[in-house]
């Protein structure tokens, strides 16, 4: 049996998950990433996509999160989410409406940094939109 | 001397107000309970966040390159004074600690020569410190239709005073709300928010040496407004939850009041109807002897 690890994905409401995983992929910034048990220590931030968790039972479960960081030890590995979703509860209208207010903020927003920010979080939840309806 | 009507109708008033404060401290122990839970499920990120907050700042901090936002302006001339207090009354002094506390740091700062800006988040410490402060509010924010506090409001509120922050029109920001020790005992507290203080743990074993993707700098660029979302929501579902427990200790001593009154007044009006009967009796004897 491979080697399993304590994973946690917490959002500033609760804490969704805490169990023995075998292996996490989580969408970070600088690209897709699978942690398995004894990764070296990495912090990285995340992009809006989906965690796939595979349980030591071998149970697999998806997670949509919209942004964070995510904190990975040998020992365990934390996610810290700005805001998550089970991949069944997630629904098009809300990701639609988040891409909406996404926009519209996008219109008011001054600084060239906090626009090219704004544009890249639309491109990463089309994208993902598009994953989740298929 | 009130009639015996008058007495009657007082004490059925008295009832009412009873039962209603009753009901008030039921409901707010029902939600006094939601909210403990919402403060205990939303603790394992705050805890998390500043002990990796803690970690990065270490690593980062020692290369100079730290956010504005961590290591402040430099100056201290302009302070923001977040204040967050409840959106309703009848809870006791609650409202009114938050703002005391809020009023004295004010007063303080206008004292030491400052420039003192005010930000309240809820209607009672607006009303109150409207009287004192009307010119130096400059920013208001009330939550009194939302059912349930969630992330989105306090990073509303977060991103509002990082944007105020980047444009300068403040140095120094604390954040006032009022900590949840029990039902019973709620602590008025001031938090400094910006510059963010850290504590950076000396904890070796937990300060592994991490690969930062990104880099160190950008990730901290990125947690710390974060992270100050994270305080703000943390101390809104402590304001919840203490004023769930001021009310509901204040309804308790309301109902209790009440009770006391009806006594009182119950004492009162079977003393007077005792008086009338004598005074009858009185009355019919003495004409009867008259005859």
């Amino acid at each position: 049996m491979a080697d399993s690890f304590n994973f946690e994905l917490v959002s500033p409401e609760r804490l969704l998950v805490s169990s023995e995983v075998v292996s996490v992929s989580i969408p970070a910034t600088e690209g897709e990433m699978t942690v398995m048990a004894q990764h070296s220590p990495v912090m990285t931030t995340i992009k809006p996509g989906i965690v796939t968790v595979n349980g030591v039972d071998g149970k697999k479960d998806q997670y949509v999160v919209f942004g964070g960081f995510a904190d990975i030890l040998p020992a365990g590995c934390t996610l810290l989410a700005e805001s998550a979703v089970h991949v069944d509860d997630i629904s098009k209208d809300e990701l639609d409406s988040r891409i909406e207010a996404a926009r519209n903020e996008l219109k008011d927003a001054q600084h060239h940094e906090h626009q090219s920010k704004l544009e890249e979080f639309i491109y990463h939840m089309t994208s993902l939109k598009d994953a989740v309806v298929e | 001397m009130p009639s015996l009507k008058d007495l009657k109708n007082r004490i059925a008033s008295v009832k009412a107000t009873q039962k209603i404060t009753k009901a008030m401290q039921m409901v707010a122990a029902a939600k006094l309970r939601r909210a403990q839970e919402a403060a205990e499920a939303a603790r394992p990120y705050s805890q998390r966040m500043s002990a990796v907050l803690a970690n990065i700042a270490a690593a980062a901090g020692s290369d100079g390159d730290a956010p504005t936002l961590m290591t402040g302006t430099g100056k201290d001339q302009t302070h923001l004074l977040v204040v967050c207090t409840a959106d309703r009354g009848l809870c006791g002094g609650f409202n009114a600690q938050i703002s005391k506390a809020a009023r004295e740091h004010a007063r303080k700062l206008l004292a030491e020569g400052k420039t003192v800006k005010i930000f309240c988040v809820g209607k009672k410490g607006y009303d109150s410190l409207r009287r004192e402060f009307a010119s130096l509010i400059v920013e208001r924010k009330e939550l009194r239709d939302v059912k349930k506090i969630g992330f989105e409001h306090a990073d509303e509120i977060g991103r509002k005073v990082i944007s105020m922050f980047e444009e300068g029109e403040f140095d120094v920001c604390t954040l006032f709300y009022s900590e949840f020790v029990s039902v019973i005992s709620q602590v008025p507290t001031a938090q400094q928010l910006i510059p963010a203080s850290v504590e950076t743990s000396e904890d070796v074993s937990s300060s592994a040496i991490y690969e930062y993707e990104p880099d160190a700098g950008a990730i901290l660029a990125d947690l710390i407004p974060r992270n100050i979302s994270v305080q703000i929501f943390r101390a809104l579902l402590e304001n919840v939850a203490g004023e769930m427990g001021a009310k509901m200790s204040a309804m308790d001593n309301a109902t209790r009041n009440a009770g006391d009154m009806i006594n009182k007044l119950t004492l009162n009006y079977n003393r007077q109807r005792q008086a009338q009967i004598t005074k009858e009796l009185i009355e019919i004897i003495s004409g009867a002897e008259a005859l």
